[in-house]
């Protein structure tokens, strides 16, 4: 492990809004992209069983 | 039965025939020329008038209101002979789609980007340039434009008949047009930080040889999908 | 075609048509995301935990264990889309225009955040959120040609027209990628004193490298997954009678 201490690790150095914004930004827009998704794979599951009745 | 007319001067009757129907239509042609007139005489409005800095701006400014003025008249260039059915009857010739495509294009090139090759030393004027950046600024536009109408000429292809049809356009063209902006403006550029502007012009002829070769084949294709 | 398809042995054009390819798709989804998942977590492991710091960026180096990856991802799924996209108008292949319309918003996503987390790169290492350095500048290019494909596809109300349509802008689109690159990178050389470019990549520690290249699988993975679910979600909504073909 390379941090000595979690409130270090949060610093990052000082680049914290930095790095954290980065990552945090990535993993929130791949999450929102999955949510988008899984929303609309719902929305036609549900079309398409309107369908067939 | 009409007689037989070579490949020649079918092309020849269908540039000619873009030309009278544009000439008709006279308005439509001097728009775009008076936009770019005036839509580049607002920049020194904008920024104030010192000379250096006018002199700075004109490369970048002329060729981004040439880029701007061709586009306005891409949605024309098939439109009302895909709407009355004339494009479908040249289709269904036997000449090459191609080739009836490159006469559209060269049609646009000659109603929309050479009268700015005229134009726009008049306008660098007003931009303080000197006498080898104008000539420079000329040589640029006159192979830039018709880089441009060739690249154009997809986006027209791809999104005719489509409502809404100018804004997409822009959208599809713009990124596209980027090389020939670069390449462009950065022979006048380079003149005018003492570079020899060979190396700008050589790369918008590469540029431009790409286009005359791509871009027909890209709206053929796309002509054919609208036509389907 | 056929011919082809036999003598191989395994018919892999069954899988070409959307009707079996989406219990097809359906089957990998899970298996991409779960490790998908697993190799990010790594990833993020190595890069945040095991890592030492870069002696010349600080701990600010860390952004490049996302942003690589995703910059990698935005030109290599544009080139993916205009390879389906190219496929779908050579065999007229349904699925390979689905393929392209499913890659396209993830491709725009992962430009988007490469800008994004390019700039909160360059706000400490340059001093200002954007700097028209050559790379930054091709991706923003980039996004705009991803905007041009969704715009159109979006655009045209007739789907078999849209699918074509878009696809002549996507190969369009890949032959002017390198033209357009080159001609921004000249151009940022001829500007010199107007911009900063990071010249030299710093040199890496093995280690760093290969977190990098486990978050980057680990990304291939996600956009793998989210992919074909789009796709499965385009063919049923297109052809609604696929439906009663589905095994979930």
């Amino acid at each position: 492990m390379y941090w000595n201490s979690l409130s270090e690790f949060l610093a990052m150095g000082g680049y914290g809004f930095y790095v954290w914004g980065s990552f945090g930004l990535t993993f929130a827009v791949m999450t929102i992209e999955l949510w988008l998704l899984k929303k609309r794979q719902k929305r036609v599951m549900q079309l398409v069983k309107q369908e067939a009745i | 039965m009409h007689k037989k007319l070579s490949t020649f001067s079918v092309l020849y009757k269908i540039l000619e025939r873009d030309i009278k129907v544009a000439w008709r239509r006279q308005s439509d042609v001097m728009a775009v020329f008076f936009f770019f007139i005036i839509a580049a005489s607002l920049f020194p409005l904008g920024s104030g008038a010192d000379p250096k800095l006018l002199n700075a701006m004109a490369p970048s400014v002329l060729w981004v209101t040439a880029l701007l003025s061709c586009m306005l008249s891409l949605s024309r260039m098939y439109a009302s002979d895909y709407a009355d059915g004339t494009l479908e009857q040249m289709m269904l010739s036997n000449q090459p789609t191609v080739l009836i495509v490159l006469m559209k294009i060269l049609a646009h090139w000659m109603l929309s980007g050479l009268p700015l090759v005229f134009v726009a030393p008049l306008i660098g004027l007003q931009f303080n340039l000197s006498g080898a950046q104008l000539q420079i600024l000329a040589l640029s536009l006159l192979m830039g434009t018709l880089a441009l109408s060739l690249i154009g000429s997809i986006g027209a292809t791809l999104t005719l008949g489509i409502r809404g049809t100018g804004v997409l356009i822009a959208i599809l063209v713009l990124p596209l047009y980027i090389p020939v902006l670069v390449f462009g403006a950065g022979a006048v550029n380079a003149v005018s930080i003492g570079v020899s502007p060979n190396g700008a012009l050589s790369l918008l002829g590469a540029v431009l040889a790409m286009a005359l070769v791509f871009a027909p084949l890209a709206s053929t294709a796309a002509l054919k999908i609208a036509l389907e | 075609m056929k011919n082809l398809a036999t003598k191989s042995g395994f018919n892999w054009l069954k899988y070409a048509s959307p009707k079996t390819f989406y219990p097809l798709a359906g089957k990998l989804i899970p298996w991409c995301a779960i490790s998908a998942a697993t190799l990010i977590a790594y990833g993020l492991y190595i890069g945040l935990l095991v890592a030492p710091t870069d002696f010349q960026q600080g701990e600010g180096y860390r952004i490049i264990f996302v942003h690589v990856p995703a910059a990698w991802f935005s030109m290599f799924l544009y080139l993916l889309m205009a390879l389906y996209a190219g496929m779908g108008l050579v065999f007229n292949a349904k699925l390979s225009y689905l393929m392209a319309t499913a890659i396209a918003p993830t491709g725009a996503m992962f430009t988007l955040l490469a800008l994004v987390t390019g700039s909160l790169w360059g706000k400490p290492m340059w001093g200002a959120w954007w700097v028209w350095d050559a790379r930054l500048t091709s991706e923003l290019i980039l996004l705009f040609l991803y905007i041009g494909y969704i715009s159109l596809q979006a655009a045209i109300d007739d789907k078999t027209r849209a699918d074509k349509a878009s696809a002549v802008l996507a190969l369009v689109g890949a032959i002017n990628v390198p033209i357009i690159f080159f001609s921004v990178k000249w151009w940022n050389t001829l500007h010199q004193g107007s911009s900063i470019s990071l010249t030299k990549a710093p040199a890496m520690a093995a280690i760093m490298l290969q977190g990098m290249l486990i978050m980057a699988i680990g990304f291939w993975l996600y956009s793998i997954a989210v992919i074909l679910m789009r796709v499965r979600c385009e063919i049923l909504e297109r052809d609604s009678k696929t439906a009663m073909f589905r095994q979930d």
